[in-house]
């Protein structure tokens, strides 16, 4: 098992969840596949292992005094955890750690040709439960952050979600050993998004599997993903390339703050309102895009994506789809004794059944 | 709630100068009082036109034909047969649901042995099927106009033949009506079970890809081979020896056929030439009527040459300027199994797989009769058909009964055969035809009729709103459900300068409307015009290759305009209902085949 601190995306696959977590195994494994992504790297279990081993609350290691609360005191609770985020967010991790992160920033920012390159830094989960996740709080994501010391703090921030009051409850209620925890941090290059969105590999309001259908608005994906804008809808038949079009009025937009840190949301400007946030030639790129990945991990898949100022398409994250999966275990027909038996079933009225 | 109607037909306001229209038609389809209850919706798309008397014998004869075949023939369990009524020249119908669950459960137990015997035996019977067919064709052919000389020629007293031609006036015409009505037997034999293979191939595609345009479907199932193309391909060919022979510069839109003809004739050996090709093509290829074979003036391209000849131009310039106007069945026939592969790879299971592999081979098999059967009965049969009864009317005008041939087309079949029996009756006793005092009169009082009637917008739906459309052909053929209904009964909140329907062939295009209400009118449509009519016939292809885009009132997804339309890769919506109530010709409409809408923009 590693136990480095940091990988670099080109170094991991789909067999390195419980060392990256689930973004960055999916990040390294789409670069695998041959799809553009922003680069990056994780900051591994490890990492976050040696941190929390290395510090102390009260007099205690963090999973002794996770151990010594009570779930159905909510005051206590809160204190407790409270406690517990501080000293995470405060204290400095071990050397090892911090200077790995540190170094691996610095190499990106080579990578890049940007000494202040922005990144993205998000939590990525071990866990395959992507339920467990969203209850527990676990998704968090800081855009526009740069700097070394700024991309520490972030990561600091993301493990502190660990113990988050939710986060905890969950854990306690369900008898999850302190001991299993895993966290690793997603560092990844900032993409200065024209547009992005999201895509399904099915659709997502039938399920059919024919067709990608695309969500696509002005500037970052935030404003798709939290519903603050009504995005361009685009259904892209995967057998003939058929384009199905709505255009919607895209009255907001999530932007880098020109101040370099963080996001502002403000009103599209007007000329830009009823366009395709998408030209036709982007729209193909990205099914063809879609169909490399659902291709490469064998189902349908929920994608986030992004085109750059200069019309280049990078996906942000791909995951498995998972609402209709369930439904899919329903077999739409079979065959019969002879084929014009189906006419027989379909035609047939109701009549009594046999045997 | 309110009780949601239609127009009831007892409470319809009368045309006005229509007075007496009913005694055009036989008395079993008129409206009834106990009609109001029932759910009739206008079939527009047989009958867009107000229908003369004669021409009344083309709803009551196929309706004996189709229902006898689902009814009492394959015993289909949850359908008997179509009831038709006409109202102001315009034929209602409604289909007729078992609605009884052991009624359907003893229906089914024939049906299985009955259609399996069908489906079990597709090709030979089609095969016997084709050849019975063109057995009436050949028999239509042969039925003569008995000629009415001084005397009967010598032979018919030295052969023995014992008795004299007037006997033939009516025997002949009776043979032509009942060889229409075989026809139309023979015409429904394999349909309704060809609509239900196509109907399970297309239900299970609705299921297993909710996303899949109706179109798809059918250019999964498309025949390659298919009769209906082969007039414009024949069409295609005489414009390329058109260009090989040099005679290109004869050709121009617009031109008068007879003096295209004439000039031909000047062309020495090369005109000549073109002109035998033209003579072999004619028979049978251009027996095909420009309307769908429900009306007498709906002529054929051999009666009337204007539709082939207002193609002839475009065809001869595409072909001088070296394009290749052959349809490329060999890659359309890869593109339809490459998507039918795309899809078969979707599904998730091998027993899906396996299913789809069956429906879809089962279509495949039942499509050659679906695609072709139109050429050999509405248009090869059907063209002769009309042709004879034609020189019946010959025969009334020559001998004083009526003024012109044609003015038979203003009488019943029955009153035909009164006034053949006049004519008998006159040419065996030396006297004189009655039949000019009597019938003159009513034939302009119907013709009169008929133009007052041709101004009535006919609701496209008449009664109760019905409970549950049982019928496949009247979703697969008519185009019609639920959702139309409810459309019909504006139900939605669409402004006036929107028109929705069946997005039948895909694309976006705009353009300037040309509506045609009457399809003798097609030679008027111009080049990349969107050609807007109550409904399409096949005969109307070459046109397709001009128009860019097509819009119907009704239709289905199966219906031809939609089929040939996705043949000529042009947007298409089809079964609007209103197309032609709404928008004008010179319109400037946006036609959305991918979504089955049209706009008026200004």
């Amino acid at each position: 098992m590693a136990t480095q601190s940091v990988l670099h995306f080109r170094d991991v696959g789909l067999g390195d969840v419980a060392t990256v977590g689930g973004k960055g195994a999916s990040l390294g494994e789409l670069l695998r596949a041959g799809i553009r992504v922003p680069t990056g790297f994780a900051v591994t279990t490890a990492a976050f292992r040696q941190t929390i081993e290395h510090l102390t609350v009260a007099g205690r290691t963090i999973p002794e005094r996770v151990a010594a609360l009570d779930p159905a005191d909510a005051e206590g609770l809160a204190a407790g955890t409270a406690e517990i985020r501080a000293v995470l967010e405060a204290a400095p991790p071990p050397d090892e750690v911090a200077a790995g992160v540190t170094a691996a920033y610095a190499a990106l920012c080579e990578e890049c040709g940007d000494p202040e390159l922005p990144v993205a830094v998000r939590s990525s989960a071990t866990s395959e439960d992507s339920a467990e996740d969203s209850f527990a709080g676990l998704q968090d994501t800081y855009l526009w952050v740069h700097g070394a010391d700024s991309v520490l703090e972030h990561v600091r921030h993301c493990w502190a979600s660990l113990y988050s009051v939710e986060s905890v409850t969950y854990r306690l209620r369900r008898g999850i050993p302190e001991t299993d925890l895993g966290m690793a941090v997603v560092v990844q290059r900032m993409v200065g998004a024209r547009s992005s969105g999201v895509m399904f590999t099915r659709s997502p309001r039938t399920g059919d599997k024919s067709v990608i259908a695309i969500d696509a608005s002005w500037g970052l994906g935030s404003a798709v993903v939290s519903g603050d804008v009504t995005p361009d809808a685009f259904v892209v038949s995967k057998v003939t390339g058929e384009i199905k079009r709505t255009v919607a009025t895209k009255t907001r937009w999530h932007r880098p703050d020109p101040s370099g840190a963080g996001v502002v949301e403000t009103d599209v400007p007007a000329e830009l309102q009823d366009v395709p946030s998408i030209s036709d030639e982007e729209i193909a790129e990205l099914a063809a895009t879609a169909r490399t990945v659902e291709a490469h991990y064998g189902c349908p898949q929920d994608i986030e994506w992004a085109v750059d100022d200069a019309g280049e398409v990078f996906l942000l994250q791909s995951r498995p789809e998972t609402v209709w999966a369930e439904k899919d275990r329903i077999r739409k027909a079979a065959p019969t004794a002879r084929p014009f038996d189906h006419v027989f079933n379909l035609l047939g009225g109701k009549r009594p059944t046999e045997g | 709630m309110t009780e949601r109607s239609f127009p009831v037909p007892s409470q319809l306001e009368p045309v006005a100068g229509a007075e007496g229209w009913e005694s055009m038609y036989p008395y079993f389809s008129r409206f009834q009082p106990e009609d109001d209850e029932r759910f009739w919706f206008y079939n527009s798309m047989h009958f867009p036109e107000v229908i003369p008397a004669f021409d009344g014998l083309t709803s009551e004869i196929p309706y004996t034909a189709i229902g006898a075949n689902t009814a009492r023939l394959f015993s289909f369990p949850t359908t008997m047969g179509i009831e038709y009524r006409i109202l102001n020249g315009r034929v209602y119908i409604t289909a007729n649901p078992v609605l009884d669950e052991a009624e359907q459960g003893r229906r089914f137990a024939d049906f299985q042995e009955r259609a399996g015997h069908y489906y079990g035996n597709w090709d030979r019977i089609y095969g016997e099927w084709q050849q019975r067919i063109e057995a009436l064709i050949a028999d239509i052919e042969a039925v003569e106009v008995p000629e009415l000389g001084d005397l009967d020629p010598l032979e018919v007293v030295t052969g023995g033949r014992g008795f004299a031609s007037n006997h033939f006036l009516r025997e002949r015409f009776h043979r032509c009506i009942d060889l229409y009505s075989k026809m139309w037997h023979h015409h429904t034999e394999l349909l309704m079970l060809g609509y239900g293979a196509y109907v399970v191939f297309f239900e299970f595609c609705k299921q297993a890809f909710p996303e899949m345009g109706d179109q798809m479907v059918a250019r999964m199932v498309a025949g390659m081979d298919v009769t209906m193309y082969r007039p414009d391909d024949e069409l295609k060919k005489l414009a390329a020896l058109a260009v090989e022979l040099d005679l290109g510069d004869l050709f121009v839109e617009g031109a008068d056929p007879a003096k295209v003809l004439a000039a031909l004739a000047e062309r020495g050996d090369a005109g000549a030439r073109w002109l035998a090709a033209l003579e072999a093509a004619k028979d049978p290829w251009f027996n095909v009527s420009v309307g769908d074979g429900f009306y007498h003036h709906h002529l054929s391209w051999a009666d009337d040459l204007t539709v082939p000849f207002a193609a002839l131009p475009r065809y001869v310039e595409q072909i001088a300027a070296g394009q290749d106007l052959t349809r490329p069945t060999e890659r359309l026939a890869e593109e339809r199994d490459r998507i039918a592969g795309d899809y078969r790879a979707l599904l998730d299971a091998e027993e899906e797989k396996a299913a789809f592999d069956q429906m879809l081979g089962l279509c495949r098999q039942v499509f050659p009769y679906i695609e072709s059967h139109k050429f050999y009965c509405e248009h090869w049969f059907t063209t002769r058909f009309f042709q004879k009864i034609r020189a019946f009317g010959a025969l009334l005008a020559e001998r004083g009964v009526l003024l012109e041939a044609d003015d038979v087309f203003h009488l019943r079949h029955l009153e035909v055969e009164d006034a053949l029996v006049d004519v008998s009756l006159a040419w065996a006793s030396g006297g004189t035809e009655l039949g000019a005092r009597h019938w003159q009169p009513i034939v302009a009082e119907r013709k009169r009729i008929v133009e007052a009637l041709s101004g009535w917008s006919a609701p496209p739906a008449l009664g109760a709103v019905p409970e549950a459309l049982n019928d496949p052909a009247v979703k697969m053929l008519w185009g019609i459900t639920q959702d139309t209904i409810e459309t019909w009964l504006g139900g939605d909140d669409d402004d006036e300068s929107t028109v929705r329907g069946y997005a039948a062939s895909p694309g976006v295009v705009e353009g300037v409307a040309r509506v045609l209400l009457n399809v003798n009118d097609i030679g008027q449509i111009r080049e990349g015009e969107v050609l807007v009519c109550p409904v399409t016939a096949p005969s109307w292809g070459p046109v397709f290759g001009k128009i860019a885009a097509a819009v119907s009132d009704i239709g289905g997804t199966m219906s031809h305009a939609a089929i040939v339309a996705r043949e000529y890769g042009m947007p298409a919506v089809v079964g609007t209902g209103m197309a032609t109530a709404r928008i004008r010709t010179g319109d400037r409409v946006r036609v959305d085949g991918d979504r089955g809408v049209v706009t008026v923009l200004s």
